[in-house]
């Protein structure tokens, strides 16, 4: 009992030593975004508002802002539509040459982003479709399509499996069944995935910054002012950009984890 | 024929290679209740989804109320099922799961609701209709799954196992619900279960099947006291089957040498002919001494079973014959048995019944 309760112990502090390494520099981050020196040097000076309100009054920021805020919830939609659409026919149908149709669906997050992000700028500019807004969204629905599959198709395994022939049974077309049936039973899975490849396409700096071209998002506004100065504005961009992605990531949390909860009972 | 709701012709039904369903020839009368019964694997639940159109027939025809079904789509049948696995949608309310297929038959929202409250009422869970059927009890969802089919008011209706997951005492109550449902709306049901009990205490007329084929048809009393053949003979139990060959002839008696002795059976059979009989377990007497009657054998005890107030008893004759005896257990006590006393077992011959096969 003693000996439980040490090791009991022993594991809160390995615990909390994880989580202050992992979000230590984020906090310091934050801590310094209201500091009124212009250098990220201990002792502090001042709380100060100053470098939020210089963001603010920026027509950049803004624009990489707005930039980021569609291209996020385009990816969102589309890729969760097209993990939605590619889990179910996993889930409902067997084909030939299913096991590489898998393989190939779920490979992109496996490349390496710099290489994934050379190999579409060259596709894109081949065909012509470079350095729009629109060249960050397919990027991006590619790279995070596997995620939104992943969470649906793990809620699908939950179903009961004669839940849709029991639609069918009672007078539902197919279509029916995916309206009133299916789609209701995954909507934690579908709202968990929108929320996932959003912040994955929100946080998402490399493939952003060789397609955009002109049109920056806001990792990308971020990396060049870096690039110019040191500048504490950084540092409020940052952690602006860490509450939305923590926020989608906390949703998503939400939705997946609690339902499971809720139907295994 | 006219009153014939259910025709199979001809039905068969191979999974690649494996045969699931061969040859069924079989009708199902309207205000039916029938079961369909046997071991897993013979063809009984292929049987009901291809009522409902979940799974097509590879040949044959299968007519409902005149129409042959083969090729319309499920969601084009009135055929509603209840589901072993009870197939509630978990994200409504128990009356939005009444009231589904209603909505996808286009019915307007207020006659819906009227409708679906109308029979959570009758099957007395009206106080949870607004209740998420994921909270609801064993016994109270199953109510909302025949609420949700019944609904429809279809002619048919089709039960896949349906109170294999309730408690037992649970399960005696749902049968006096769905033989009074049955009996008051006067819709056929065909019910599939591996169980026996539930099969012989609801269906006017039981099918048991084995292999992907039809072994018996016919009432719970005909299957149980006259089986066609080893096969149902074993598969109902509380049977004693002795084979062996016929050695006399006397009009319509004939007498069959076996291993455990000779015995008397009345039935057509030829001389030397090859033959088994049954005899129910509860039609076979039982004393200390030798009785005087023609049919008796000589056994060892060798366990005894209780189920209620009935004892079945488990006896070994000499050359190694199985025999079992049913009977109530205050006749059993008065003799004070143990495990390895000898008894007497003996029957009259009309309480033999010959098998059509081996």
């Amino acid at each position: 009992m003693k000996g439980s309760r040490y090791l009991d112990g022993g594991l809160r502090v390995y615990t909390a030593l994880i989580f202050a390494f992992i979000f230590a520099p984020i906090l310091f981050s934050v801590v310094f975004s209201f500091n009124s020196q212009r250098f990220p040097t201990i002792p502090l000076g001042e709380f100060s508002t100053e470098w939020y309100a210089k963001i603010l009054n920026d027509p950049d920021i803004w624009e990489a802002a707005l930039n980021s805020l569609i291209v996020s919830t385009c990816t969102a939609l589309i890729a969760t539509f097209l993990g939605f659409c590619t889990a179910y026919s996993d889930y409902r149908y067997r084909f030939r040459f299913k096991g590489p149709y898998l393989a190939l669906i779920l490979l992109p997050p496996t490349i390496p982003l710099i290489i994934m992000a050379l190999a579409m700028l060259a596709w894109l500019s081949k065909i012509g479709m470079s350095g729009q807004l629109y060249s960050i969204i397919i990027a991006h629905s590619v790279l995070t399509a596997p995620f939104a599959m992943a969470v649906i198709r793990l809620r699908l395994n939950q179903m009961d499996e004669n839940l849709e022939a029991a639609a069918w049974n009672l007078g539902g077309s197919e279509w029916a069944t995916m309206r009133h049936v299916i789609v209701p039973f995954c909507k934690p899975a579908i709202i968990s995935a929108l929320c996932l490849t959003a912040a994955v396409s929100f946080d998402e700096f490399a493939v952003s910054w060789f397609v955009s071209g002109l049109n920056k998002t806001l990792p990308v506004a971020i990396l060049e002012i870096v690039q110019g100065n040191i500048d504490p504005q950084v540092n409020a961009i940052g952690t602006f950009v860490f509450l939305i992605s923590m926020s989608l990531i906390i949703v998503a949390q939400v939705f997946l984890v609690g339902r499971k909860i809720k139907s295994s009972d | 024929m006219s009153d014939d709701l259910v025709v199979f012709e001809n039905v068969q039904k191979f999974f690649d290679d494996f045969v699931a369903v061969k040859a069924m020839n079989f009708t199902i009368g309207k205000g039916e209740f029938v079961a369909i019964m046997g071991p897993s694997g013979c063809g009984k639940t292929t049987t009901l989804r291809m009522l409902a159109g979940l799974e097509a027939p590879t040949s044959g025809e299968i007519r409902l109320d005149g129409q042959v079904m083969n090729d319309v789509k499920p969601h084009e049948r009135d055929t509603p099922m209840v589901w072993q696995s009870l197939a509630l949608f978990p994200f409504l309310t128990a009356r939005e799961n009444v009231e589904f297929g209603l909505k996808m038959r286009g019915v307007g929202k207020a006659d819906r609701k009227e409708r679906a409250l109308e029979w959570l009422e009758k099957l007395g869970i009206a106080e949870f209709a607004n209740r998420n059927v994921a909270t609801l009890s064993g016994g109270q969802k199953q109510r909302v799954a025949l609420a949700r089919s019944l609904v429809m008011k279809p002619q048919i209706l089709l039960l896949d196992e349906p109170l294999s997951a309730l408690d037992a005492h649970l399960v005696i109550r749902m049968q006096a619900v769905l033989t009074q449902l049955q009996r008051e709306l006067g819709i056929t049901f065909v019910y599939v279960t591996h169980s026996q009990s539930e099969a012989f205490a609801m269906a006017d007329r039981v099918v048991i099947m084995s292999k992907g084929e039809i072994a018996q048809i016919g009432t719970p009393k005909d299957i149980y006291r006259a089986p066609a053949t080893r096969f149902v003979a074993e598969f109902v139990g509380r049977n004693n089957i002795l084979s062996g060959k016929v050695n006399a002839l006397e009009g319509a008696r004939a007498q069959i040498v076996t291993p455990s002795g000779v015995f008397a059976v009345e039935a057509e059979l030829s001389m030397g002919q090859e033959a088994s009989f049954v005899i129910s377990a509860d039609l076979v007497h039982f004393s200390l001494e030798q009785p005087n009657a023609e049919n008796a054998v000589l056994c060892t005890l060798i366990s005894e079973e209780f189920v209620g107030s009935m004892v079945t008893m488990f006896l070994e004759s000499g050359d190694g014959q199985e025999f079992k005896v049913q009977m109530q257990e205050r006749e059993l006590s008065k003799f004070d048995l143990k495990g390895g006393d000898q008894v007497w077992l003996s029957w009259d011959a009309q309480s033999a019944h010959v098998l059509e096969g081996q």
